[in-house]
């Protein structure tokens, strides 16, 4: 009983924060909350060897899926993980996600948001495709306002040009 | 603050400057027409200006320092140092010695009186035709408070400009932006206003969520920006005399982004995404009601009105890469304009209405360019690792963009270049900044 209602608070705090700050690398969250699995869930259960757990989708199923230069065509490699990510989330239905898209610095800021748009769209199409109710994805693009890597090469682009499923347990407003 | 100009001596209004200017003769009258081709810049004098009352001396130095660092900073003028001075200026309102002018080449001279009581302060100026041996236009007097002083002199140097120019000028202007700290992959992001020179930072937003891309209104008064404080973008209007800002409604989808005010700043022009498809749709302000303008399975964004306010251009990949396209506001089909090699986007209509201001992206290079609104005649005026969104003076003269480096240590910044590609160099501000929007000419 004690165990429950943790998690049942626990999953009110990552519903707010997934519901106002899915901007993970702000900086200045207020809540000191984070809707990424990893850092912050392990209070729910027991860190990445439990297949049930943020840590094992974000790591072992993998959190992400990469494109191409001006595509949002998905890999047969980021089909894989996306089938990984849609039977995990079919199994852990209590879970929501909301798929980040994100481009490299090549393109103008305001392009860049409408291919991250498309990136993000093209996972949660996937997704959905796999059964995963449409009322538990949501997308957000980020352009290139967000690189994860940060030299000027094709080394890093090829990591920057992304869509990432940021799972949280919750309601999606 | 308040600005109020007066014509010192004579019958013309302020608002005949320019315009009452006769066309440039063989010997006639100090005139300089801003062409394309390679100009000499224009030698001119500024003797300090003459403090008028016990304290004055300061501004009066800092005052007749900014009016010749405006007019220098066009590349159009080159100042004549004081160390070359044969001559001083007597009380203000007496002629200079023209021949001592002529003799060091100065070519226009512009004289003014600074006057401070308590924080009121007055700046008069006239400005000499050396060679013709003439007052070119009135004195003008200024009078505001002493916290004001740059945007006095400011108004000095556009006078000066206008009547040497025959067209307006741009230095009592402002320009919002996004100021900038942080490493590339933790960079904090806030709405900043300064003076077109980079002078008098004041933030608008803290850094708490991501920004991007303001758009000033067309009297400057109000700044449209897109906004992650929702945790998800969408557009703000925010008013700069209060600094308080609303989320605008807009039609519903997962994003809006992108937006622009219309001309008389009624109504505003946006992208909206839907299941990762991103259109344009023009909406009113004071009531939220939304129209949609394009219905196409391809990017629509980065739309710019036409000074009459009936057309759009925008950057589509419709055609594969962005290219540049036009149409009219009430719906029509879009005519493509840019068809050189590489990418197109980020257009931005002049305010003459002649010209497209871009960005292009091309074997690896950023360019900032221009083009006629028929496609012809583009011209690239910059070129490095990332140069991006163009935004115009109000004169339509010169353009200011972000230019960021490359790497890991990689950081934007504001520069400008006027449209013949001359004069490029970096806005004088402390910290990042990027996507600059030129105000008006201030009132």
């Amino acid at each position: 009983m004690h165990m429950m209602t943790k998690i049942a608070l626990i999953g009110l705090a990552l519903a707010t924060s997934a519901c106002t700050r899915p901007d993970r690398f702000g900086g200045t969250d207020p809540i000191g909350t984070n809707p990424v699995a990893g850092q912050n869930a392990g209070g729910v259960s027991g860190g990445v060897s439990d297949p049930r757990s943020p840590q094992y989708f974000q790591q072992t199923v993998g959190d992400r899926v990469l494109f191409a230069v001006d595509t949002s065509t998905l890999s047969p490699q980021g089909i894989a993980t996306l089938d990984g990510q849609a039977n995990w989330l079919q199994t852990n239905a209590d879970y929501l996600a909301i798929i980040e898209g994100h481009a490299d610095e090549q393109g103008t800021r305001e392009y860049n948001l409408a291919l991250g748009a498309r990136r993000a769209n093209a996972v949660r199409e996937y997704l959905m495709s796999k059964g995963i109710p449409s009322n538990r994805l949501r997308t957000v693009s980020y352009g290139k306002e967000r690189p994860i890597e940060v030299c000027s090469n094709e080394a890093c682009y090829a990591k920057n040009r992304r869509a990432v499923t940021v799972i949280s347990i919750g309601q999606l407003s | 603050m308040t600005l109020k100009a007066v014509v010192i001596a004579g019958l013309v209004a302020l608002a005949s400057l320019g315009s009452a200017l006769p066309a440039l003769a063989q010997g006639g009258p100090l005139r300089l027409t801003i062409t394309d081709g390679v100009i000499e810049p224009l030698p001119f004098a500024v003797p300090v200006f003459t403090a008028e009352t016990a304290g004055a001396e300061g501004l009066a130095a800092d005052i007749s320092n900014l009016v010749a660092q405006d007019l220098t900073g066009t590349g159009l003028f080159r100042e004549i140092p004081a160390s070359a001075f044969i001559s001083q200026m007597g009380p203000f309102g007496t002629p200079p010695s023209y021949p001592d002018w002529r003799a060091i080449n100065a070519q226009a001279v512009i004289a003014g009186a600074v006057a401070v009581n308590g924080n009121q302060l007055t700046v008069k100026f006239r400005l000499y035709d050396i060679f013709t041996g003439a007052e070119l236009g009135e004195g003008l007097q200024f009078a505001g408070t002493t916290q004001g002083w740059r945007r006095m002199a400011h108004k000095v140097a556009d006078a000066a400009y206008s009547r040497i120019t025959g067209e307006l000028g741009y230095f009592d202007s402002r320009v919002v932006f996004v100021s900038e700290a942080g490493p590339k992959d933790n960079r904090q992001k806030r709405l900043a206003i300064m003076d077109y020179d980079g002078a008098n930072v004041q933030f608008l937003t803290d850094s708490s969520s991501l920004v991007l891309a303001p758009r000033f209104s067309p009297d400057g008064n109000r700044v449209l920006y897109t906004s992650y404080e929702s945790g998800f973008p969408r557009i703000n209007i925010l008013d700069v005399g209060s600094v308080t800002s609303r989320q605008l409604d807009t039609a519903p989808g997962e994003m809006a982004f992108s937006p622009r005010f219309s001309r008389d700043g009624s109504r505003v022009i946006y992208s909206l995404a839907n299941g990762g498809n991103t259109d344009l749709y023009i909406g009113d302000i004071a009531s939220g009601a939304s129209t949609r303008l394009t219905s196409a399975p391809s990017i629509e964004t980065a739309p710019s009105f036409s000074p009459d306010g009936s057309q759009i251009v925008f950057e589509s990949d419709r055609s594969g890469g962005s290219q540049l396209y036009i149409m009219p506001v009430n719906g029509g089909e879009p005519r493509r304009i840019s068809f050189g090699d590489g990418r197109y986007g980020t257009p931005v209509w002049s305010p003459r209405g002649d010209l497209v201001a871009f960005t292009k992206q091309n074997a690896g290079r950023f360019h900032i360019g221009v083009m006629r609104t028929d496609g012809s005649e583009e011209r690239l005026l910059t070129s490095s690792f990332l140069d991006e969104g163009p935004t115009w003076s109000p004169n339509g003269r010169v353009l200011m963009f972000t230019r960021e480096t490359q790497g890991a240590e990689g950081t934007s910044q504001l520069y400008s270049v006027d449209i013949s590609g001359r004069n490029l160099k970096p806005v004088d501000l402390v910290g990042g900044a990027s996507d600059p929007s030129w105000g008006p000419l201030q009132p």
